[in-house]
């Protein structure tokens, strides 16, 4: 184990000697302590390596991962796994505001709650958080799936693609465009899988699957006030 | 952007150290707004005395006979304790108007900040460490304060564009986030009779709210119907003689994350704010909700 203390070296060495490790790297497992709440922590890895950040975080943690599984022992700021391409992040607290947004590939969960627009664009990544998540989540969101254990605030999955949302408690109110779905044994399959992934306690069958009614596709006069 | 602080303390043996907790919360603030910052400390209440803070561009000028000067017109115990760029001018609350004409007459120049039987602002021009040094923010006390620095996007970087801005005795507010409907609103409360100085949306936002409140609405009111008035981004955090309280845009995207512990309750724009408070690794630390007005007070 590999020990990088923030409070004595500065986070352009930290995120520079993670760039440094090649796929076939022998140290393959790193500890960040004093993370103090600083921007940009492990971001833009690109190696199977797994990082342990001890304390809470700022802004961009563990931006455009890819490969590495970074685990943050606290809550983060906003954007959180932000464009991750794929591998795992896992956040012990609370997520602020766009968790996961644009993401690629990859899982990122979520353990206590993430605020607003959570997914925000997302594209192929899959997000699971074990609590609620605030308004306008999964705004845009193009493909990959959110699991939400909890609550959602308003306006979920507005203007939606084809990125798949399951919630398991109340949704405050759905964006334009955004529907309640039918469950079906492929969906459950997804879910099921996920939560095990996640290690989330919860029933597969208690979630509702929300998915887009592509009204908003392509444009149509009659939908304008839609927009 | 902006950076915003508070803190108010629950536990009264960490009065002493309020100045210095905020400094070191205000300068790591300085990468939102390294242009100017400013602060409002609430101290305790001394008799029957009030408090007027005072700024002038020419203090040396200003205020080397400021004190005798008031002495001599208004018939009570005036004290005028100078901090660089600022004053507080200390009086019986009484004579507080009359002071306030005889300051127009004796020095026209000089602005006055806020008003207040606890609150002092201090703001200037400057990088936040530069700013809590010239004040002596490190060496003051208090029961609670706030702080603001900040990055102009609506007006130029001036004193008098700088945060807190009163909106009433021991009331003030700082704002991280941008107006869009200042210049609409601006001309509805001139029109109200109610004068704004600056160019600043945020001086707009003040004005607002105490426009609001000398029709009868209390703080709490005022800043729920700045949700429906006020257009653009904010998060707004207002100092009262009692405490402090918070309301986001419904919004939200200006950050805000707050922790509390049985000493204090502290807010930041960032945890990075946070993290030198003593006991931060487990306070209860929570992001506000949007359009939700919150409050803490002694």
């Amino acid at each position: 184990m590999q020990t990088f203390d923030l409070g004595k070296r500065s986070l352009r060495e930290l995120n520079e000697t993670l760039h440094a490790q090649k796929s076939m790297t022998n140290q393959t497992r790193w500890k960040i302590v004093n993370a103090k709440g600083n921007h940009a922590i492990a971001v833009g890895l690109d190696a199977p390596i797994t990082v342990s950040v001890m304390g809470s975080t700022g802004y961009y943690t563990a931006g455009m991962n890819k490969h590495a599984a970074v685990n943050i022992y606290g809550s983060v700021g906003p954007g959180v796994a932000e464009n991750m391409m794929s591998g795992i992040v896992t956040v012990d607290g609370d997520a602020s505001q766009y968790a996961g947004a644009t993401g690629h590939g990859g899982l990122l969960i979520i353990k206590g709650n993430a605020s607003s627009r959570c997914g925000i664009s997302m594209k192929g990544i899959d997000i699971v958080v074990h609590g609620n998540i605030g308004h306008m989540s999964a705004f845009m969101a193009q493909s990959g799936t959110l699991v939400v254990c909890g609550d959602a605030g308003d306006a979920l999955g507005d203007s939606l693609y084809e990125a798949q949302l399951f919630v398991r408690g109340s949704v405050k109110s759905l964006g334009a465009d955004c529907i309640k779905k039918e469950m079906r044994p492929k969906h459950l399959k997804i879910l099921k899988d996920l939560l095990k992934r996640a290690d989330a306690d919860a029933k597969p069958e208690e979630f509702t699957r929300y998915g887009s009614a592509r009204k908003l596709y392509n444009f149509d006069v009659d939908n304008a006030s839609a927009y | 952007m902006c950076g915003i602080v508070g803190l108010f303390l629950k536990d009264e043996g960490l009065q002493p150290e309020l100045g210095g907790m905020l400094a070191d919360m205000l300068i790591s603030m300085t990468d939102r707004g390294p242009d100017s910052a400013g602060v409002a400390i609430y101290g305790r209440e001394k008799g029957q005395d009030v408090k007027l803070t005072l700024q002038s561009d020419s203090a040396d000028k200003d205020f080397a006979a400021l004190e005798k000067d008031l002495k001599r017109v208004v018939e009570a115990q005036v004290t005028l304790k100078r901090k660089d760029s600022h004053a507080i001018l200390s009086l019986p609350a009484n004579q507080a108007d009359f002071a306030r004409q005889c300051l127009r007459e004796l020095r026209p120049e000089v602005r006055i900040v806020s008003i207040g039987d606890t609150m002092e602002i201090y703001k200037e021009v400057g990088l936040p460490k530069d700013v809590a040094a010239r004040f002596g923010l490190r060496e003051m006390h208090g029961t609670h304060g706030i702080g603001h620095t900040r990055m102009a996007t609506e007006s130029a970087v001036t004193t008098m564009g700088a945060h807190p801005f009163s909106t009433g005795i021991d009331q003030c507010l700082v704002h991280n986030g941008s107006l869009s409907n200042h210049n609409s609103l601006r001309r509805k409360l001139a029109r109200e009779g109610i004068h704004v100085g600056t160019q600043n949306d945020t001086e707009v936002g003040a004005a607002y709210l105490t426009w609001k409140m000398h029709q009868g609405h209390t703080l709490g009111e005022a800043l729920k119907s700045s949700l429906d008035d006020l257009d653009g981004f904010f998060t707004f955090v207002v100092g009262t003689k009692d405490g402090f309280g918070v309301v986001r845009d419904p919004i939200a995207c200006k950050p805000a994350v707050m922790a509390e512990t049985d000493k204090y309750v502290a807010f930041g724009s960032e945890y990075q704010a946070l993290v030198s408070l003593p006991g931060i690794e487990n306070a209860r630390v929570w992001e506000p909700e949007p359009a939700t007005v919150y409050f803490w007070s002694h």
